[in-house]
């Protein structure tokens, strides 16, 4: 039953062959006999199952939608009421929402089942989910190593078939990495497809939440219920949402294929190299051509990130101060002395060099020669991405310049873990839609993903493409050994 | 030496919009502590700000109305720091370009006019309170008007007098309710004032280092609070001592200011660019549409009053401080057959008298522009004397009928009558023989005893210009 994708779960529930409750259950038992993956920060059965027999009753009447009563793991940085959200912090530790996210709002209208709340890098500061709160979560590939981040917990609860289909949010590679890493599809759409409404903020100009799914026509049917505009998320833009499902399925004749060469060249694993040009192979198959583009500003992308999220988190993450919610420390003196303990105690490392690193690049004296010419170099990586996509129609390449690494490897090492996202970071810069697909598996047998880049709102593109690849190859099926059949 | 003060303003003026300038919780004032903040005003995790467009068109009706510039693009930005009742541990604002540029405001001062620049008017959320009373030690925080829109006004350094700064301040505060953008309350924090002080010897170019002087929330106060500031400086400097760059607080009590913090106490707000907030865009069609919603100006009325009714300036000035004020004039004077001076007199004198006396504004006048009208009509038409209507006022004021009833009522009609008139005339001259000495020895200053007892015998009701001539007749015969 974990095996099957998310139209043939609805198709089942309809035919009664299983029902929301029973199909919840089933992941709740998988979910408590991988509890070694750590994938899962809050995971609470009376609350899913009472939201199981909810869509039951729905479907039992008749009235439901694609997802009626299928189970979808939430990363923990999308508030939900009646449930904790941590953001994988100390300091939202006891935070339980009043509100939904939009997110989760619109899947709860559609009847899908809250599974749980997964973990994650500390307000998704991070690409190993080492720097969670609640402890690293395994790869289920290979348990001695990292599933990615930040959006560690959905990928690894996808890859290890204990959550049909997980929701992930991306900032810098956040759903893209931890999903080339676990051999799963994961989707950043356009910055502004999905509304930012009740999902914690990071880097509020980058952040976009997306799927994580087994296909990318599994990311579409999940893609279809959260995307749209919202007016409660003033960067939401108001398109017309097509519908993504529909949209998949179309030939690729003569589709052009942009190839960074900066995408290839140095620190790239000659492995993962391998099978991407094995990937692109396929898509000539398809009828694809393959052109060589260039961007030039790349090497500036992980310097212009790490100076622009950073600043837009240190006041992103002011708000935590223990006044009014979240984690307060104990035995303090006066206001100051609250708010330092306070945030002190309540944020790991990783959080505080961001905020440190922000709060310096916004400093007077500072501001002109960071956070300003970053912004310069950011609108430069885009008109990069603009003037390439005058002569192509997607850019690929690979999704990470690595498969998994150990856990432990780079945690003393922030440049090195930096350097993980060097070739995802741009696209959120650009504000593009991305998708990392399964194209294969090392000679370790760590799978290794392939990144499509689209255009600005070509997010429909991006997932048929990425779809085409799937109908003739079955990288996207292939599960962990460990994983039951 | 001489020395020359310099003052400039940054005044916030709280906008009436209905919800917050980013949320949609209510702005109205005196709720329960907390009751009026939602999940974006007590900024929990993952909230977002919406642009109040009610706010946007507030802050461009004040622009227009200061002949400014309007931004048709302008930016939120993030102040950046901690304080408890700052819920998202930064103010949203408008640092770089702000959505009204520059422009200017004209004062009346000493029989002359001035004109004032404003640099800027720029959009902002205002911040909770604390409470620190009756929390035994600790401090509560009601986040009630954290979101409450703003506009901060911020003036060139134009003025010269703590004087002119209240005038400039009395202005705006007459502008803002003009426009019904704000409801000018001092005392609830509607409308707050920040003043800028340095002082320079007269001849100087170059400013003096000016001090910030916060927390003053009355027209009394301000002028108080800027006098005692600029006395403060000059003695310092007299004295061969320097000014620190600083931000004082007035002490109402003491009448004096004291320093909060020092320059280099100063935040580092570190503003930048909202990303939650995409630029303010604004459409000509709706900067124009705006345009059309702006009611008569003070200006522009207090010039139609003096020409249309023949005022001098001053009543001019007097009678547009407020609009309401200004229809209560203009409905008086188109409903009396007196003139409107007389009206205007009554208004600014004997009507504004009662009015502050018992702490009310002039919509909440018992008596109305028609009854006032009337009482006019009944001097006009020499029913009563304009000594008498004062007292026919006073009963108007209590609720005792129209000035008709209560001229009845009371048998205040004036004595008229030429020959009743003279009758009472010679009683009084007849019982005055010392006075009438003195008057013919040229001491006529005593004209005014004859005058004053006739009165008294009619009870005031005599008409006073008959009973001038009469007697002027008798006593010069």
């Amino acid at each position: 039953m974990h095996n099957k994708s998310l139209t043939q779960l609805a198709a089942d529930l309809v035919a009664k062959r299983v029902s929301s409750v029973e199909l919840t259950q089933h992941f709740l038992n998988r979910i408590e006999q991988q509890e070694i993956l750590n994938a899962f920060i809050t995971v609470d059965p009376g609350f899913s199952l009472a939201q199981a027999r909810e869509a039951d009753q729905r479907i039992q009447q008749g009235d439901k939608t694609a997802l009626t009563g299928i189970p979808i793991a939430h990363k923990d940085i999308f508030c939900t009421k009646g449930m904790l959200t941590t953001c994988g912090s100390h300091i939202l530790s006891n935070f339980v929402s009043p509100y939904d996210a939009t997110v989760i709002d619109r899947l709860n209208q559609n009847g899908a089942v809250i599974l749980g709340k997964t973990n994650m890098d500390e307000f998704a500061m991070g690409s190993s989910n080492e720097t969670s709160h609640y402890g690293a979560v395994k790869n289920p590939w290979d348990h001695t190593t990292v599933p990615g981040g930040s959006s560690g917990g959905s990928a690894a609860a996808v890859a290890a078939r204990i959550a049909p289909a997980a929701t992930g949010t991306d900032t810098g590679g956040s759903i893209r990495q931890p999903a080339a890493f676990c051999g799963v599809t994961g989707f950043k759409p356009s910055y502004g497809q999905v509304s930012r409404f009740g999902m914690v903020a990071f880097a509020s100009s980058l952040d976009q939440g997306g799927p994580i799914a087994r296909s990318a026509e599994d990311a579409a049917l999940l893609l279809n219920v959260i995307a749209g505009f919202d007016a409660r998320d003033s960067t939401s833009v108001q398109r017309q949402t097509p519908d993504f499902v529909n949209e998949i399925g179309g030939d690729i004749e003569g589709l052009r294929i942009g190839l960074p060469v900066q995408f290839f060249g140095e620190g790239l694993d000659s492995d993962v190299e391998g099978i991407v040009r094995e990937a692109l192979r396929e898509y000539e198959k398809l009828g694809a051509t393959l052109i060589d583009i260039d961007l030039p500003n790349s090497a500036l992308c992980v310097p212009c990130y790490y100076v622009l999220a950073p600043s837009e988190a240190s006041s992103n993450l002011a708000r935590y101060d223990g006044v009014r919610y979240g984690y307060r420390a104990s035995g303090y003196s006066d206001l100051i002395d609250m708010y330092m303990k306070t945030r002190a105690e309540g944020f790991g490392d990783e959080v505080k060099r961001r905020i440190m690193i922000g709060t310096y690049a916004l400093s007077a004296g500072y501001y002109d020669a960071y956070y300003l010419k970053a912004q310069k170099l950011r609108r430069l990586i885009a008109q990069d991405f603009a003037h390439a996509f005058e002569r192509c129609d997607v850019i690929m390449g690979p999704t990470t310049p690595t498969t998994a690494f150990a856990i432990g490897a780079k945690t003393d090492d922030p440049i090195a873990m930096y350097l993980n996202d060097i070739y995802t970071i741009s696209v959120n810069l650009a504000g593009l839609p991305g998708i990392s697909i399964p194209a294969g598996l090392d000679n370790t047998g760590k799978p290794v993903g392939l990144q499509i880049i689209g255009q600005y709102f070509d997010d429909a593109r991006v997932l048929n493409v990425a779809h085409r690849f799937q109908m003739t190859t079955d990288w996207h099926q292939r599960a962990p050994s460990r994983v039951q059949p | 030496m001489n020395w020359e003060p310099v003052i400039g303003l940054e005044v916030h003026v709280q906008l009436l919009t209905n919800s917050k300038i980013f949320s949609g919780a209510s702005t109205a004032f005196g709720s329960d502590a907390n009751t009026q903040a939602c999940a974006v005003d007590i900024a929990l995790p993952g909230v977002l700000p919406v642009m109040n467009k009610q706010a946007a068109r507030m802050a461009v009706k004040f622009g227009l109305a200061v002949d400014a510039k309007i931004n048709r693009r302008s930016v939120f930005a993030r102040k950046n720091y901690f304080y408890p009742d700052l819920p998202k541990g930064y103010q949203i604002s408008q640092y770089e370009l702000p959505i009204v540029g520059e422009g200017h405001l004209t004062i009346d001062i000493d029989g002359g006019e001035k004109t004032i620049g404003i640099t800027r008017a720029h959009l902002e959320e205002d911040a909770g309170k604390s409470l620190h009373e009756d929390f035994h030690g600790m401090t509560g925080i009601d986040l009630n008007r954290a979101g409450t829109p703003l506009i901060e006004i911020v003036s060139e350094p134009d003025m010269r007098s703590a004087n002119e700064a209240v005038a400039y301040l009395k202005k705006l505060h007459t502008l803002v309710r003009y426009l019904d953008i704000c409801d000018g309350n001092m005392q609830e924090g509607s409308f707050r004032c920040d003043a800028n002080v340095s002082v320079r010897p007269v001849s100087q170019q170059k400013l003096g280092t000016r001090t910030e002087l916060k927390n003053i929330n009355s027209f009394r106060f301000i002028e108080r609070a800027i006098e005692y500031e600029i006395e403060r400086q000059i003695d310092i400097l007299e004295d061969g001592g320097t000014v620190v760059q600083e931000t004082r607080l007035y002490d109402p009590d003491k009448g004096e200011t004291r320093p909060m913090r020092t320059k280099e106490e100063a935040h580092d707000y570190r503003y930048f660019p909202d990303p939650d907030l995409p630029p303010l865009e604004l459409e000509d069609t709706f900067i124009e549409a705006t345009r059309q919603t702006l009611p008569e100006l003070p200006d522009a009325k207090q010039k139609r009053l003096m020409t249309q009714y023949a005022l001098n300036r001053e009543d001019a000035t007097q009678l547009t401080v407020s609009k309401e004020l200004a229809d209560y004039f203009e409905a008086a004077a188109s409903a009396t057959k007196g003139d409107a001076k007389t009206v205007a007199n009554w208004i600014n004198g004997d009507l504004s008298g009662y009015l502050n006396k018992e702490n009310k504004e002039i919509t909440e006048s018992p008596v109305d522009a028609q009854q006032l009208a009337l009482l006019i009509d009944r001097i006009h038409d020499n029913t009563i004397s304009g000594k008498i209507a004062k007292e026919v006022f006073e009963a108007i004021w209590h609720g005792e009928g129209n000035a008709d009833d209560i001229i009845d009522n009371k048998g205040l009609k004036q004595i008229t009558d030429t020959g009743a008139i003279e009758t009472i005339i010679e009683e009084v001259l007849a019982k005055s023989t010392a006075q009438i000495e003195q008057y013919k020895s040229g001491q006529t200053k005593v004209f005014g005893y004859f005058v004053g007892q006739v009165m008294k015998a009619t009870k005031g009701k005599a008409n006073p210009q008959q009973v001038n001539e009469i007697l002027k007749r008798k006593l010069d015969a």
